[in-house]
C-alpha cells in the first residue's frame, strides 16, 4: 500500500452534471500515485475527458473534491494548478513556431530568455525534433505534432501531465510507435501522467494501471494483467479481452466456489467473485484460451458437450464458435498444433475448463 | 516556407501513353480541354464586371482629365494661339482673333460655344455668360461688313476679352486632356506664375478627404470595439443561442437603408427620444437638448450601426475556426485568461480584424445616403460632394477627379494592407 504521502492526485466522491438532470460522473474517487500512468479506458460518453478537465480546472466538479498533492483545488483556476495538458487535436498555437509554442508557458512564468532556449532545445531533443523549432504547426506532420504537443506538456516540469486520447488522430505504425515513446518519456522522467483512452491494447501496454471508466463509475481500477485476469464484473470481463458470457441462477455457493445452473439446464462450478446470492442470477466469465477440446477424463471440473458452427483461420490458432449451453456465440482459441484436435464445421466435440477460470459475476441481460 | 519538394524525373525516354502519343502531348490535350470549359462558365460573369463595373471605372479615369471640348469647337483658334507666347503679357495678335471669331460664329449657330463656357467656367467664373454674350453677338455678325479689326471686334463684345489672362486659360485648357480637375479636386489652382494653393477659405476638398479619412478610421475603430465580442460571442455561445443572436445581427440588413436611417433621426433629433429621456430623467434641461444628428456625431452613429454587420460577419467566421482548445491549452500552460487571450486568442483573430476592418473603412469613404440625410453640413463627406458634382453642378470632370483620388486612397490601403498583413491571410468566410 502506498503511504498518504505519495498520493500525487485524488479524486473524492466527484460527481458531475453539466445539465443539472444526468450525472455523467457518478461518485469518481481515484487515488494515483506519484511516477504513475494510470489510464482511463472507457467507451465513448463515460466521462473520461469530464474527469480530465475536472482535473485540469476547466469544468467545475459539481460534488466531491479534487486533491493535489494533498491541498484540495476545486477553488485554483487552471493556470495556477501546474498540470501539463496533451490535447486530441494537440492545440499547438497556429501563430507561432514549434519554438515559441514550448517557450509560451516558460515565457508566461517569467523565465529567462537563455533559461527558456535551453530547456525548449532540452525538449525538442528529447522527442527527436531538435531542428524543428523554427517550423509553424501547419508545416508539421501528424507525428511531429503530436510529439512537439507532448514536448510542450512536459517543458515546464509539470508534476501531473494529461493526455486525452493523444494517439487519436494517427495511424495505427505511428500510434504504436508513440505509445513507446510516451512510455519512455514517462520512465526517464518520473513524471505522473492520467491518460484516457478508448483503446484497450493501449491502455494495457501503456499504463501502471488502468481505471476501466463505464457510466460515470469506475467499474475496476487495476494493473493491466490483473484487469484481463481477474474482472470483478461483467462489464469489464467483457470489454478487456475476448471473453465468453454464460448466464444461469445460482443453485449453491460454498466458500470459494459456487454452481451454477445455466439456462439450457447443464450445471457450471465457477469461481464465486460478484455474486448476490443463492437462487439469484449470475454472468459466467470465460476467456476463450482457457477451454480445452476434448479433455482427459478428469482433468477439469467442468466437462460439457459442445457443437463447432464456425471456424476462422487465422495462423497460430484457430477460432472456433461453438454451441454451448444454449449459446451459439461461445469462442474457443484452438492452438494450431498437431497435439490439438482437428475440428470441422457442425462436430460435436466434448469441451472442458477449470472452475478456476470461470469466474461468477454479477448479472447482465 | 515548407521546402519544395524535389521532383525526380530521371527517365530520358518521353513517356507515352498506351496508343504511342506523348504523354505530354495528351495531358496538354485534356488540359486545354478543361480550360475552355472553364473560360466558358466564367464568360457572363467577366462580360458584365466588363460592361457594369471595368467600363465605369475606366470612364471615370478618363472623364477626370478629358478635354476635347475646346479643341473640337475652337480648333483654328487653338491652333493659332499654340504660336502665341503668353508670357509677354501682351494679347494674342489678329490672326488669333480672326480664328476666334471664324471659330466662335460657327459654334454659335451650332450652339456648342455656350459649352466652351461652361468648361472654362470650371477654372474662372464668369467664363460662360461672357462665351454666351458673345455668342449671341457673333450670331448676328456679319464678316463681309466687317469694318475694324477682328481684335477690336471681339474686345469690343465684352472687355474681359482684353484681359490677357482670358486667352492665357483658352490656351492653357486647349490640349487634349487636362489636369486642372486634379488641381481643383485638390484646392489649387494654376495662375500665370504656376500652381498655387487656394485661398484658405475656398480650400474644401482636401478638407473634406480629410474628414472623410477621420470619420471613416473612427466608425472603423468603433465597429471593431463593438463588433469584437458580438462576434465573439456568437462564435463560443451554443448554437441555438448564438443563431439567434445572429439573426439579431443580420436584421438590419433586411431593413431598408432608408428606413434604418430615418430610425436614427427620430432617436436623435432633437425632440427625439433620446434627448425626451435625458430631459425627462433629468439629466438636462430643456433648452439643454442635444444636437445629436445632422451633424459629424449623427453620421459616426448612423453609420457606426449600418456597417457593423460587415465587422462582426468575418470576425465571427475566422473566431468560428478557433478551437478553444487553444485557450485551455494556454491557461494549462500557466497563462491568466487574460494573457491567453492577448497571446494565443487575439492574434488568431487579426485576419478577422483586418477583414472587417478593411471592408468597413472602403464602405465608409465612399458612403452617401447615410450622410446626406443625418450629416447636416458638418457630417457630409467627400462621396456626397461627388454626387453633388454629378447631379446638381453636373460638373463631371470634379466628380470624376475627386472619386479617382478616392480610388486611390483605396488601392493605397490595400497595398499598405497587404505589406503590413498580407492579403492571404484576410479570411472573409
Ligand atoms: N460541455 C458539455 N456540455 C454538456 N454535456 C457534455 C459536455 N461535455 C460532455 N458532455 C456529455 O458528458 C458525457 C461524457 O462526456 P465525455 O466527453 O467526458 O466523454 P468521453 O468519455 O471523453 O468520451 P469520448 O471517448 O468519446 O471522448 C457525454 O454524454 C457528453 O455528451
Ligand atoms: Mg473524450
Amino acid at each position: 500500500m502506498p503511504s498518504a504521502n505519495d498520493i500525487l492526485v485524488r479524486f473524492e466522491n466527484v460527481q458531475k452534471s453539466y445539465d443539472g438532470e444526468i450525472l455523467v460522473v457518478k461518485d469518481f474517487n481515484l487515488d494515483m500515485e506519484r511516477g504513475e500512468f494510470l489510464t482511463m479506458l472507457g467507451p465513448s460518453g463515460s466521462g473520461k475527458t469530464t474527469c480530465l478537465m475536472m482535473l485540469a480546472g476547466f469544468e467545475p466538479a459539481t460534488h466531491g473534491e479534487i486533491f493535489l498533492d494533498g491541498q484540495p483545488i476545486n477553488r485554483v483556476p487552471p493556470h495556477k494548478r501546474g498540470i501539463g495538458m496533451v490535447f486530441q487535436n494537440y492545440a499547438l498555437f497556429p501563430h507561432m513556431t514549434v519554438g515559441e509554442n514550448l517557450s509560451f508557458p516558460l515565457e508566461v512564468r517569467g523565465m529567462g530568455k537563455s533559461e527558456r532556449e535551453e530547456k525548449v532545445k532540452r525538449a525538442l531533443d528529447m522527442v527527436q525534433l531538435g531542428d524543428f523549432a523554427n517550423r509553424r504547426p501547419g508545416q508539421l506532420s501528424g507525428g511531429q505534432a503530436q510529439r512537439v504537443a507532448v514536448a510542450r506538456s512536459l517543458v515546464f516540469d509539470p508534476e501531473v501531465v494529461l493526455m486525452d486520447e493523444p494517439l487519436g488522430a494517427l495511424d495505427k505504425n505511428l500510434r504504436e510507435q508513440m505509445q513507446y515513446e510516451i512510455k519512455h518519456i514517462h520512465e526517464n522522467l518520473e513524471v505522473t501522467i492520467m491518460y484516457v483512452t478508448h483503446d484497450q491494447s493501449e491502455a494495457l501496454t501503456m499504463s501502471n494501471r488502468v481505471a476501466v471508466f463505464d457510466d460515470g463509475v469506475v467499474q475496476q481500477l487495476a494493473p493491466p494483467d490483473e484487469l484481463y485476469e481477474q474482472p470483478t464484473n461483467a462489464f469489464v470481463a467483457d470489454f478487456i479481452g475476448d471473453n465468453n458470457r454464460l448466464l444461469g441462477t445460482i443453485l449453491s455457493a460454498d466458500g470459494e466456489t459456487c454452481r451454477v445452473k445455466a439456462d439450457d439446464g447443464s450445471e457450471i462450478i465457477a469461481k464465486q467473485i460478484n455474486i448476490a446470492g443463492v437462487g439469484e442470477r449470475a454472468t459466467l466469465s470465460l476467456r476463450p484460451e482457457r477451454v480445452a477440446v476434448n479433455p482427459e477424463p478428469g482433468q477439469f471440473d467442468n466437462n460439457l458437450q459442445a457443437k463447432a458452427l464456425e471456424l476462422i483461420y487465422l495462423g497460430d490458432h484457430i477460432r472456433t464458435r461453438m454451441e454451448v449451453c444454449g449459446h451459439d456465440d461461445f469462442i474457443i482459441k484452438i492452438p494450431n498444433s498437431a497435439l490439438h484436435a482437428q475440428l470441422s464445421e457442425g462436430d460435436n466435440v466434448n469441451i472442458g475448463w477449470s472452475s478456476n477460470d470461470c469466474r461468477a459475476l454479477d448479472p447482465t441481460d | 516556407m515548407a521546402k519544395k519538394m524535389s521532383q525526380s524525373n530521371t527517365s530520358s525516354e518521353p513517356l507515352k501513353t498506351a496508343d504511342g502519343v506523348s504523354l505530354k502531348v495528351s495531358l496538354n490535350r485534356a488540359l486545354r480541354r478543361r480550360k475552355i470549359t472553364a473560360l466558358l462558365l466564367v464568360t457572363p460573369l467577366f462580360l458584365f464586371i466588363l460592361l457594369t463595373f471595368l467600363g465605369p471605372i475606366f470612364d471615370m479615369l478618363l472623364r477626370s482629365v478629358d478635354n476635347k471640348i475646346i479643341v473640337q469647337v475652337l480648333p483654328k483658334t487653338v491652333s493659332q494661339l499654340a504660336v502665341w507666347d503668353a508670357s509677354t503679357g501682351e494679347l494674342p495678335d489678329e490672326a488669333v482673333f480672326k480664328a476666334f471669331v471664324e471659330d466662335a460664329k460657327i459654334a454659335a449657330e451650332n450652339k456648342t460655344i455656350s459649352r466652351v463656357g461652361k468648361r472654362l467656367n470650371y477654372e474662372k467664373s464668369g467664363m460662360s455668360s461672357l462665351f454666351r454674350k458673345t455668342g449671341r453677338k457673333l450670331k448676328k455678325f456679319d464678316p463681309d461688313k466687317l469694318e475694324i479689326s477682328y481684335t477690336d471686334l471681339v474686345l469690343g463684345y465684352d472687355k474681359k476679352w482684353a484681359k490677357h489672362e482670358t486667352w492665357w486659360l483658352i490656351q492653357r485648357e486647349s490640349g487634349k486632356y487636362t489636369s486642372s480637375y486634379y488641381y481643383a479636386a485638390v484646392d489649387a489652382q494654376i495662375g500665370v506664375d504656376g500652381v498655387q494653393r487656394k485661398p484658405d477659405d475656398q480650400r474644401i476638398y482636401m478638407k473634406l478627404l480629410k474628414r472623410t479619412m477621420w470619420l471613416s478610421s473612427l466608425i472603423t475603430l468603433l465597429t471593431i470595439v463593438l463588433g469584437y465580442p458580438i462576434a465573439y460571442l456568437l462564435a463560443t455561445l451554443k448554437t441555438r443561442t448564438s443563431n439567434l443572436l445572429m439573426i439579431l445581427v443580420l436584421l438590419p440588413f433586411w431593413t431598408s437603408l432608408l428606413v434604418r436611417t430615418s430610425a436614427w433621426i427620430a432617436l436623435l433629433q432633437r425632440e427625439g427620444v433620446v434627448n425626451d429621456f435625458l430631459v425627462t430623467l433629468g439629466f438636462i434641461g430643456d433648452d439643454g437638448r442635444l444636437a445629436m444628428i445632422h451633424n459629424q456625431v449623427g453620421t459616426v452613429v448612423a453609420m457606426t450601426h449600418i456597417l457593423l454587420p460587415f465587422m462582426i460577419l468575418p470576425l465571427f467566421s475566422v473566431m468560428k475556426t478557433i478551437s478553444p482548445t487553444y485557450v485551455r491549452a494556454a491557461r494549462s500552460m500557466g497563462a491568466t485568461s487574460f494573457t491567453a487571450f492577448r497571446r494565443v486568442y487575439f492574434p488568431n483573430t487579426v485576419a478577422g480584424i483586418g477583414a472587417g476592418g478593411i471592408l468597413v473603412f472602403i464602405l465608409a469613404i465612399g458612403y452617401y445616403i447615410t450622410p446626406a440625410l443625418v450629416g447636416g453640413t458638418s457630417g457630409t463627406l467627400l462621396s456626397n460632394f461627388i454626387a453633388y458634382h454629378i447631379s446638381t453642378s453636373l460638373n463631371w470632370g470634379l466628380a470624376a477627379a475627386l472619386g479617382t483620388i478616392l480610388l486611390m486612397v483605396v488601392l493605397v490601403l490595400y497595398i499598405l494592407y497587404d505589406k503590413i498583413v498580407g492579403i492571404d491571410n484576410m479570411k472573409l468566410g
